[in-house]
């Protein structure tokens, strides 16, 4: 066992037998999310897999006090929370915002263009499965290209995935990171870390999804390494403008091993209509996308 | 000692929200609900009044941001107009169902599409189904007085309340206005103790995802399901126009000032044929039963303060022996009628006191209703009732329908 594992925070927040799906790449993340956290907490959510996680009542798993809100209004939610806790003189409780793609990318944006604009003083985490995972795998503009899902079910999707952390960072915010839940200790420190900055912090978790992906459930953690060694989704930080690799990805840019995309696609049922063109434009978006990093990282 | 100052509705509206202490104001933007947004801001980066001020991107967001400032606890406030309004409608809905005690001030405007920027009340008629208590204000001195009465309702009702007025007749209107003592009023209204708090200390998943049927929890107690939980907030509704009332009572005796709880009556006593309606229209009746009184029509007015929760078996008594209605709305459900004229109806049904009930839809988009046209129509209906008519289709009143 690697020695900063002893780092992380012992204790537990989530209890066993959530309602989370076999294999959930969520509920990992969220655990060593909340490790990270700790007890001074609250956390909104939208309808969404983490408020299905969260359990039906009258019981929940979560020991995080949590407020469900609609699908639009995560992070004026969290300004509401930010808003009423500073009314009433209760500024040390951190104010975690968590969405999926959907409820980011697409529904959410609003709201969080407009809490990232006024320096609302919040954490918003944006878990991406790259589409509507809780309401059955319908695209989203998270979705790769060339992924099927239940409405691209012939055709794939034909655009490649919203580029959203250009978009937040475009808000010039304090504190922007990628984490993926097969990398615990990267993704501790980050919420460790973001936990300490004040205004808006953006973390994006890259989350494997087995019913969504179309691959085992056992397979969630080689996943989600496959997605950061083909480049696919790498770990990074952007703090008051600087860019760095973190973890895994960071290694990557030192010996320049990154791997084909089809390495990653070819083991998941999503991406079986995926034809050859598809295939050479997504490798050549990653790879752009890895270049302009690699830039940003020697600056 | 009286302080009176001349003043607009949403000078009114601004000076009732700091009197009431509120801890958060989230507001967007709309015509013409602004200027009352405006004048908070200014009383916050002023230090008039201790609060947050979220400059929100959206109306959805504006009532969001109450609704979770609402649920760790701090007094908050809103305001919007029409299609703001509109914009807000999923949250309503959330509002009420997560039972929390926001005040929220609704300029009435009337909706796109066509646009209109002027004054009806289609805005917050098509929001009656949401579980918001709703209050129509007839004068400036009124909307001041009633969003501090509203605090009070909403804290112990634990439902949300819209303060309605008249966006321009009101809104713009400048009307002297009593201020009342800020000490009396802070008496009158303590600060807000919330039954339940979103905190870390102790820690819960608010409004979470329920079952069809009732579950128990982890000590084996039985809890409700989501039928019981809108049951409640049905039977609160229900049982809120004693609070209304009594709201209204106290407020009399502290400030000497009785807007009446769920309607008021003006001419009332002897009137043969009664006049009714909501905000400034109901205010415009009076003088048309002036007019109509010096005909030798013992007319009078019933002004409907409390539109929801629908104060059915009060109005039966305020309609008690009267031998005709006549309903002026600012609003229609479409398709039918307008929604005042048949929840009014509704509410005499079976009973012995079956009146004649004329309706009107009068002023939308702000057209204009003057005195003198509302007694017209008026007597013209009382004749049409004597002769018999006891029922007709609605009018769209000055509306050239050919």
């Amino acid at each position: 066992m690697p020695e900063n594992l002893f780092k992380i925070n012992a204790k537990e927040y989530i209890l066993p037998g959530t309602r989370a799906c076999q294999g959930c790449g969520l509920s990992l993340a969220y655990r060593y999310a909340l490790k990270a956290l700790r007890e001074n907490t609250i956390v909104t959510l939208p309808a969404c897999c983490l408020c299905v996680l969260h359990g039906i009542y009258p019981s929940t798993p979560v020991m995080i006090p949590a407020l469900n809100n609609s699908f639009a209004s995560t992070a004026a939610s969290a300004s509401g929370l930010v808003a009423g806790l500073q009314a009433l003189n209760r500024t040390d409780t951190t104010v975690v915002a968590i969405a999926g793609d959907g409820g980011t990318f697409d529904m959410g944006i609003q709201a969080l263009s407009g809490a990232a604009e006024r320096g609302t003083d919040f954490i918003y985490v944006c878990y991406d499965n790259e589409g509507y995972m809780n309401t059955g795998t319908q695209r989203s503009s998270a979705t790769p290209l060339g992924a099927l899902t239940t409405t691209t079910p012939i055709a794939t999707k034909q655009q490649h995935k919203k580029d959203f952390l250009k978009i937040m960072e475009a808000h010039d915010i304090a504190y922007l990171a990628t984490a993926s839940p097969s990398y615990p200790i990267d993704l501790y420190d980050k919420f460790v870390k973001a936990k300490k900055i004040k205004g808006t912090r953006y973390i994006h978790l890259y989350i494997p999804c087995p019913p969504g992906w179309a691959y085992p459930p056992r397979d969630t953690v080689k996943m989600g390494r496959l997605a950061v060694e083909t480049g696919i989704a790498p770990l990074f930080e952007i703090e008051n403008g600087k860019f760095r690799f973190t973890s895994r990805s960071k290694s990557m840019a030192e010996r320049g091993n990154r791997l084909p995309v089809i390495n990653y696609l070819e083991k998941q049922g999503r991406f079986k209509k995926m034809n050859a063109e598809q295939l050479h434009q997504l490798q050549h978006w990653v790879d752009g996308k890895w270049q302009e990093y690699m830039r940003r990282s020697q600056e | 000692m009286s302080n009176v100052q001349i003043m607009t509705g949403n000078q009114a509206a601004a000076i009732g929200a700091k009197l009431s202490n509120v801890q958060v104001v989230a507001a967007y933007p709309i015509t013409p609900q602004s200027q009352l947004a405006e004048i908070i801001s200014q009383y916050i980066e002023g230090g008039e009044l201790k609060a947050e001020y979220v400059r929100v991107e959206g109306e959805h967001s504006a009532l969001t941001v109450c609704i979770s400032a609402s649920t760790v606890g701090a007094r908050v406030f809103t305001a919007t107009s029409a299609n703001g309004l509109l914009y807000m409608h999923e949250q309503l809905h959330w509002a009420a169902g997560s039972r929390l005690p926001i005040v929220m001030c609704c300029v009435n405007r009337g909706v796109g599409a066509p646009w209109t920027i002027f004054n009806d009340q289609q805005d917050s008629i098509s929001q009656r189904d949401t579980g918001w208590i709703q209050i129509y204000c007839r004068n400036n001195q009124e909307i001041l007085d009633t969003i501090i009465q509203a605090y009070r309702i909403a804290e112990e009702v634990y439902a949300p309340v819209m303060v309605c007025y008249d966006g321009f007749v009101l809104s713009h209107t400048m009307m002297p206005v009593d201020i009342p003592d800020p000490e009396k009023a802070r008496d009158f209204l303590p600060p807000y103790q919330a039954h339940t708090i979103l905190s870390p200390e102790d820690p819960r998943t608010l409004n979470p995802v329920l079952f069809p049927n009732r579950r128990a929890n982890s000590a084996g107690v039985l809890c409700d399901g989501y039928m019981e939980m809108r049951y409640k907030l049905q039977a609160a509704l229900e049982r809120s126009p004693a609070v209304i009332e009594e709201t209204s009572r106290r407020f009399a005796e502290v400030f000497g000032r009785d807007h009446g709880g769920l309607s008021w009556g003006y001419r009332r006593e002897d009137a043969e044929l009664v006049m009714t309606g909501m905000g400034s229209v109901a205010s415009e009746a009076m003088q048309a039963a002036d007019i109509l009184r010096e005909e030798g029509i013992k007319a009078g007015v019933v002004g409907i303060r409390v539109f929801r929760p629908f104060p059915a078996k009060h109005l039966k008594e305020a309609f008690r022996g009267v031998k005709g209605i006549v309903i002026f709305e600012k609003g229609i459900s479409y398709g039918y009628e307008g929604a005042l004229c048949s929840d009014l109806k509704a509410a005499f049904y079976g009973s012995e006191h079956q009146v004649p009930v004329h309706s009107y839809i009068a002023g939308l988009g702000g057209r204009d209703v003057k005195a003198r046209e509302l007694a017209d129509a008026a007597r013209a209906s009382w004749q049409e009732m004597q002769s018999g008519i006891a029922e007709k289709p609605t009018t769209w009143l000055n509306c050239y329908t050919g």
